[in-house]
């Protein structure tokens, strides 16, 4: 009985190493698969490790149950990429759903004594499960658009927010104190079910990346939690990875945006720019056909092209591609810029055009393309806004004032490819398209760039 | 098997330093398989569930045990999955095939 629990330890130490270096392969695209299947190999070993566990007296159920999930996960493994972020915020609820379930479980189990410290990670566990369940949900279906996707504010929300995180943390200090008291933990998980929505209602679109990095987080901490409960050092290390993880990119994206987590959570971006929108006049922009655009970026040297949300909601990868293609063929130099907020998740944009077989070599963060503006001939701007407004830079009265843009305004000519000349997702103005050397090309992102190509690829022949 | 909340810290610390370090230097290129790998990964939670729904202590936890599998299940079966799925698309320049 001794082997057999010494047995199941050292598998879990093995699988806890395998997960760490899962992490670290995946820094370099060369090694990222290894990482992957190392990940698979400690995952499966713990599994079956477990499976052996010598207190198991039924595995009908969770015979059943490892089917089911099966069954539900590899239909989620196969969405289209252009989907990958409800994906992602769906996975955040259920992982948060099942440190929920073990959370009260466990209360259930252990009740009425349970130790101070016990009380006190199972109460972190589910209250931080119960609000990431319903808070991923909740983004899930905002991405998915069968929510809203506009932030919804009403006076008096973040104190409504605050008090009922407030609440439920006040049961959780009762319980702490007097775990007899087992009518207030139904509580302790619904309160904080009803928060994780109330916390995602304001929040747009544009907000996402930051939002789901957050839950990602959450998720951890919760699952590290359930670890400190159970007494399982392999769940505390894969929690706190998690949360680690999810934590530096809510970091990345908040510092991508100049806004802290609190402004995020509180802020409700959209509705306080309002004012800022009306402003708004009517002033002369410079337009172009697609032959014209075509012409022009034929006739360049070097192009770097700027994708945004829009790219993936015109579904206009692939013509991005062939763009790519037919103006390499010419021996223009066409590099990506990526933003770290394009997108609704943190590296979306890299997905979609690695998706659409653009090397990734070609796609160049913020930080490496900035400097390479001023000698580009032609920026081309795809479906993003906001993350190339020059008032970022230069405007001290404008809300995104200071949020780290992409330079496009420094290329000799700048093409913006827009439905039309309604405002960004924050309602602000970007006088990028009110300057001489910029051309609007209006229309829908896939259909124009389809144009280009055509024209280019047309007097190539 | 139950831990101390001292030695329950250490690891946690521990782990979180580690993780800090080594995702700090995962590429952005990457996140987004980065957030659908660790969110594999944490769907190792499954093994708190399978033991709650194998033990069978009351019917209350064989229930909410068997649930948390599926969902726990359906993270690491469709999080690894997507995650290479996406991770085989990164390809770098060269000679392309036709």
């Amino acid at each position: 009985m001794f082997a057999s629990e010494t047995i199941l330890e050292i598998t879990y130490l093995i699988a806890t190493a395998l997960f760490v270096l899962s992490l670290k392969w995946l820094s370099s695209p060369v090694t990222a698969r290894r990482g992957v299947l190392a990940g698979e190999i400690g995952m499966a070993l713990a599994i079956l490790g477990t499976l052996l566990h010598k207190g198991i007296v039924d595995y009908t159920w969770i015979a059943i149950a490892l089917v089911l999930g099966a069954f539900i996960g590899v239909p989620l493994g196969r969405v289209a990429m252009t989907a990958v972020p409800q994906r992602t915020a769906l996975s955040h609820a259920f992982g948060a759903l099942c440190v929920t379930m073990v959370g009260t479980a466990e209360f259930y189990l252990r009740a009425p004594n349970v130790p101070r410290f016990m009380m006190s990670v199972l109460s972190l566990e589910v209250i931080l499960g119960a609000l990431t369940f319903t808070g991923s949900l909740m983004a899930a279906g905002k991405l998915q658009e069968v929510l809203p996707q506009r932030p919804i504010t009403y006076k008096g929300q973040n104190f409504v927010n605050l008090g009922l995180l407030a609440v439920a943390i006040g049961i959780a200090v009762i319980l702490v104190l007097q775990p007899d008291k087992t009518f207030l933990f139904p509580f302790m998980i619904g309160i904080p079910l009803v928060f994780g929505v109330m916390m995602i209602i304001p929040i747009g679109g544009a907000d996402m990346p930051t939002v789901i990095s957050l839950l990602n987080s959450y998720a951890g901490l919760s699952a590290a939690a359930m670890g400190f409960v159970l007494g399982s050092k392999l769940l505390i290390v894969a929690g706190a990875l998690d949360g680690a993880s999810g934590f530096i990119l809510s970091v990345n994206m908040s510092k991508a945006m100049n806004r802290s987590f609190t402004n995020v959570l509180f802020g409700a971006f959209g509705q306080e720019q309002v004012s800022a929108a009306g402003a708004a006049e009517a002033r002369p922009v410079r337009s172009a056909s697609p032959e014209e655009a075509a012409g022009i970026l034929a006739a360049a040297g070097k192009v770097v092209v700027v994708p945004g949300y829009g790219m993936a909601v015109a579904q206009a990868q692939h013509k991005v591609r062939e763009l790519y293609d037919a103006l390499t063929r010419r021996g223009v130099d066409v590099k990506f810029g990526i933003h770290p907020v394009a997108g609704r998740m943190p590296g979306h944009m890299n997905v979609l055009l690695a998706e659409a077989d653009i090397p990734y070599d070609k796609l160049l963060e913020m930080e490496d393309i900035n400097g390479d503006f001023a000698q580009t001939d032609v920026a081309l701007i795809i479906g993003a806004n906001d993350v190339t407004n020059p008032a970022a830079r230069e405007d001290q009265s404008s809300p995104i004032y200071g949020m780290p843009i992409l330079d496009v305004d420094k290329a000799h000519t700048v093409m913006v490819i827009k439905r039309g000349m309604g405002a960004g997702f924050a309602g602000i103005e970007n006088p990028l398209y009110y300057m001489d050397k910029t051309l609007m090309l209006f229309g829908d992102a896939r259909n124009f760039v389809g144009s280009i190509v055509k024209e280019i690829s047309g007097d190539h022949a | 098997m139950q831990l101390d909340l001292v030695t329950s810290l250490y690891v946690f610390l521990l782990a979180a330093f580690i993780g800090f370090e080594v995702i700090r230097r995962v590429s952005p290129l990457l996140h987004t398989p980065l957030m659908s790998l660790t969110n594999a990964l944490d769907a190792i939670a499954v093994v708190g569930a399978i033991i709650l729904a194998g033990e069978g202590k009351s019917m209350l936890a064989k229930i909410l045990g068997t649930i948390a599998i599926v969902a726990a299940t359906s993270n690491i079966v469709g999080g690894f999955l997507i995650t290479d799925r996406m991770l085989k698309m990164f390809k770098a320049s060269g000679p392309r095939k036709p």
